[in-house]
């Protein structure tokens, strides 16, 4: 049996590994995702301060700190019974999304973008963010960098630190808005807008113009039909920072709706002995192997999961670039709701739809009178227990749920981090390009590695969080061994020269 | 051929928090890539283990190495990368000194185990599988690194020459760093001594933090959910537990700034081994003992009381030192500082 391995195929807190097996005819045979780290979070934080979990726990990820610093302020908020005063609520929610704008402006333009705009067949040493750039223009890239440290801007302002913030208290939050901080945050908002607009009119000039580029959207190599998470609000539109968890069918029924501290009767973790990170997968649908479909309990969580999990929008512009998305995608609507739309690669451009939605809210949030209110901190004493607290990071649904003693010091520790959602799905997805790009024993060379990586980079899993940089490609190498294992080819993404 | 100077960065167990802060230095990479050729640089640059391999000893001018030492698989990348490199640097906390990983060191690696993938609520783990060195599946074998019971620091599996402080270090700080080495390399300017801690200040974070300080004792520790601090005024002499006394400089106090304690990500000061142990006598310094004349007994009590209102002085002192700290690790189910893991 030919063995193929992918290593590293970047990482998730380390680097992921993909192993390709082929049978006697030379045709894919079973693929695996390995993911060759763990840290134990869960582990050590037994014994902290339960108030530490925000400013602990971010390190968990160094692309995406705000992420877990906002779900784990949440877990302290239900821990200790505290309700946080809708001026609290506000200001993490706005920190929130100036995150969402910069993480998903890096993901479009450094690692999604140039499959597009610079084309899936371009020279690898042109599809990167210096291609995109060349294709659209040096303002464009002094755009994207400038979203990028206004952004940071904030979030160091509000979050107290541009990396790893630490603002985040049960109930509350360290650092209130002053006048003056608020009235540059408006000016940065509205570029903001402008800039995400702008972005979405790329998609459209660029790759919506270009039939091949749709073609290659709608292809089955990347469509999987599984069941699809994400947090909405009270009208079912998407939410980022709160709301409640909603599960969509393949076919788009809701199948659950549910809050966040409920997850453990919804969701349950698979363990394989050759990965160090777990495989959610939906409890009461039950786990059926790495394949799609209704029976299958695999469900995905990234934007197009979200898109399709809800019923749209909360705010008009965004609103309107959903509707825009499932009309192009050919989606009808049956009982109000658009059938989901399951081409993996139409994750690139809800991840826009997105980040319109984020930037228009982040306005919304700045104008609010309550967003200056200097009263942010409130002293606490409730006796804290037991507390769930989940978000939806970029990357999907993240949930923290904390138990402490009388103390407030933990004793148990449970997380559930938004790329791990996904496992399973990259899984299948890496599993299905594979299978279609080699038959026979025909490794189709570059394509096979292009594809592999397009699969896999939608997701934008946690493995690439480094990968949100300047050239805004994973590191791919396939080696193929023949049954003695031999090496028998050896192929590789980058050229000598790829920097930054 | 370039001639340029190579460059290599590295990432072992690690959030990719110090990726993000080199980037965070802005335009400035621009000129970092002006200087250098990559060498080998898995965040953004197709090098493979395979070719570092093959480089001659020495080949890497500089390589900024950042992340503990937790599994088989960094130990082994940390001895290939001192091999290949003129000047390693333990870049950011976890290589300087294990950072929030080694908390994983008052743990056990069986307790680890057990929580991730026997004992939470939502896993689904009838046969009690465990990830495995190497798994036969109906294909052939899988192999995974092994977890090792300790996380270590860089120096305590190889030598290092610099060591850059910071979860993650401070951009300006960076930049500052890459110019020395930058002006050594281009103009044969003088480099800091080996073992050197470069990128950051040699006094206490209070130094540089504009909060004001009075002097002024205390006799009870607050959590920071427990207080509203008075704006402007030191943390700590109102009861908030900070560890800038025992920090070294270089951060511009940020977290004290937005009303949070410092945790100590810059590590210990110079000629402090023990980051713990020196809180331990910044806290005695303010904690009231009471007047003069006092009954001694009475005296032990409060002192005690005071003490007894700290949550958690392990895990907050050695927050991000633990790795380096005379701790080392605590023993848990009899692994010792080498459990189970030596070389």
């Amino acid at each position: 049996m030919k063995r193929v391995t992918i290593d590293p195929i970047t990482r998730l807190e380390g680097h992921g590994k993909i192993e390709i097996f082929l049978n006697e005819e030379g045709d894919v045979e079973n693929t695996y995702l390995q993911i060759p780290e763990l840290r134990g979070f869960e582990q050590f934080c037994v014994g902290r301060p339960a108030e530490e979990m925000p400013r602990i726990t971010n390190r968990i990820c160094g692309v995406c700190p705000e992420a877990h610093h906002v779900a784990g302020t949440k877990a302290l908020d239900a821990l200790f019974h505290v309700e946080p005063s809708s001026s609290v609520k506000k200001v993490r929610e706005m920190f929130y999304n100036a995150f969402y704008v910069t993480d998903h402006t890096t993901h479009f333009y450094a690692l999604g973008g140039p499959d597009f705009v610079v084309g899936p067949d371009a020279p690898a040493a042109e599809r990167n963010i210096l291609g995109v750039v060349h294709k659209v223009g040096v303002e464009i890239g002094k755009e994207v960098i400038d979203t990028r440290i206004r952004n940071h801007h904030v979030i160091k302002i509000v979050g107290g630190r541009g990396v790893h913030p630490v603002a985040g208290l049960p109930g509350g939050w360290s650092k209130a808005i002053t006048n003056e901080e608020q009235e540059e945050f408006k000016e940065i908002c509205q570029k903001n807008v402008d800039f995400a607009l702008f972005s979405l009119k790329v998609f459209d000039d660029i790759v919506l113009a270009n039939q091949d580029y749709v073609d290659l959207i709608l292809a089955d190599t990347f469509t999987h039909r599984t069941y699809y998470m994400g947090t909405v609000d009270e009208h079912n539109h998407v939410n980022f920072y709160d709301g409640m968890i909603r599960v969509t069918d393949p076919e788009g029924k809701e199948f659950a709706k549910y809050p966040a501290k409920d997850y453990a009767e919804h969701v349950a973790e698979r363990v394989e002995s050759w990965s160090y990170l777990k495989f959610p997968y939906l409890k009461n649908v039950g786990w059926n192997g790495f394949t799609d479909g209704m029976e299958s309990g695999i469900y995905c969580a990234t934007p197009l999961s979200r898109l399709n999990a809800s019923d749209g929008m909360a705010t008009p512009k965004a609103q309107e670039a959903f509707e825009k998305f499932y009309e192009t995608l050919g989606s009808k609507k049956t009982n109000g709701r658009y059938e989901p739309v399951h081409h993996r690669l139409a994750t690139h451009w809800a991840r826009l739809v997105e980040l319109l939605y984020a930037a228009e809210r982040m306005q919304e949030l700045v104008n609010d009178p309550e967003i200056t209110d200097p009263n942010v901190r409130p002293i606490v004493t409730n006796t804290p227990d037991e507390g769930v607290g989940s978000v939806e990071a970029p990357r999907g649904t993240l949930t923290h749920h904390y138990w402490t003693d009388e103390n407030g010091i933990l004793t148990k520790v449970n997380l559930i981090v938004g790329t791990t959602n996904n496992n399973a799905p990259i899984t299948m997805s890496v599993k299905k390009a594979a299978k279609t790009l080699i038959t026979k024993g025909t490794v189709i060379t570059d394509g096979l590695l292009n594809r592999i990586e397009m699969a896999f980079r939608n997701y934008d899993p946690c493995m690439s969080c480094a990968t949100h940089s300047l050239p805004g490609q994973m590191p791919l190498e396939v080696v193929i061994w023949d049954s003695d294992g031999k090496e028998v080819e050896k192929l590789s993404q980058f050229t000598d020269n790829q920097r930054v | 051929m370039s001639e340029k100077p190579k460059l290599a960065m590295y990432w072992a167990a690690s959030c990719g928090g110090c990726e993000i802060s080199v980037l965070n230095i802005g335009d400035k990479i621009l000129v970092v890539d002006d200087v250098f050729d990559l060498a080998f640089f898995p965040c953004i640059a197709d090098f493979k283990v395979k070719d570092v391999e093959g480089y001659p000893d020495g080949y890497i001018d500089v390589c900024l190495f950042n992340g503990a030492i937790r599994t088989s698989e960094n130990e082994e990348m940390a001895h290939l990368l001192r091999q290949k490199s003129k000047v390693l640097v333990a870049y950011g906390s976890c290589a300087y000194e294990g950072c929030i990983p080694a908390l994983s060191n008052l743990t056990s690696k069986e307790d680890t185990f057990n929580t991730v993938y026997f004992d939470n609520p939502s896993i689904d783990n009838p046969d009690k599988t465990l990830p495995l060195v190497e798994t036969e599946v109906a294909e052939g074998t899988l192999t995974l690194p092994s977890f090792y019971h300790t996380v270590k620091s860089l120096d305590q599996v190889v030598d290092v020459d610099y060591y850059l402080p910071g979860c993650p270090p401070e951009p300006p700080q960076i930049w500052a760093v890459l110019e020395v080495v930058v002006n050594a390399l281009i103009n044969g300017g003088p480099l800091p001594p080996a073992g050197s801690i470069v990128g950051a200040g040699t006094v206490a974070v209070c130094e540089e933090c504009p909060l004001e300080k009075n002097v002024k004792s205390i006799t009870e520790f607050y959590r920071p959910y427990e207080i509203q601090p008075e704006p402007g005024l030191c943390l700590l002499e109102q009861g908030i537990v900070c560890v800038g006394p025992a920090t070294r400089s270089g951060c511009g106090a940020l977290c004290p700034q937005v009303g949070m304690g410092c945790r100590g990500c810059y590590g210990p000061l110079d000629d402090v081994e023990d980051q713990g142990a020196k809180m331990l006598s910044a806290i005695a310094s303010v904690v009231s003992v009471g007047d003069a004349g006092e009954d001694e007994e009475e005296l032990e009590e409060k002192i005690n009381a005071v003490m007894d209102s700290l949550a958690d002085p392990a895990g907050t002192f050695y927050r991000f030192s633990m790795a380096h700290s005379m701790l080392k690790r605590v023993k848990v189910n009899g692994n010792g500082a080498n459990g189970g893991d030596t070389k």
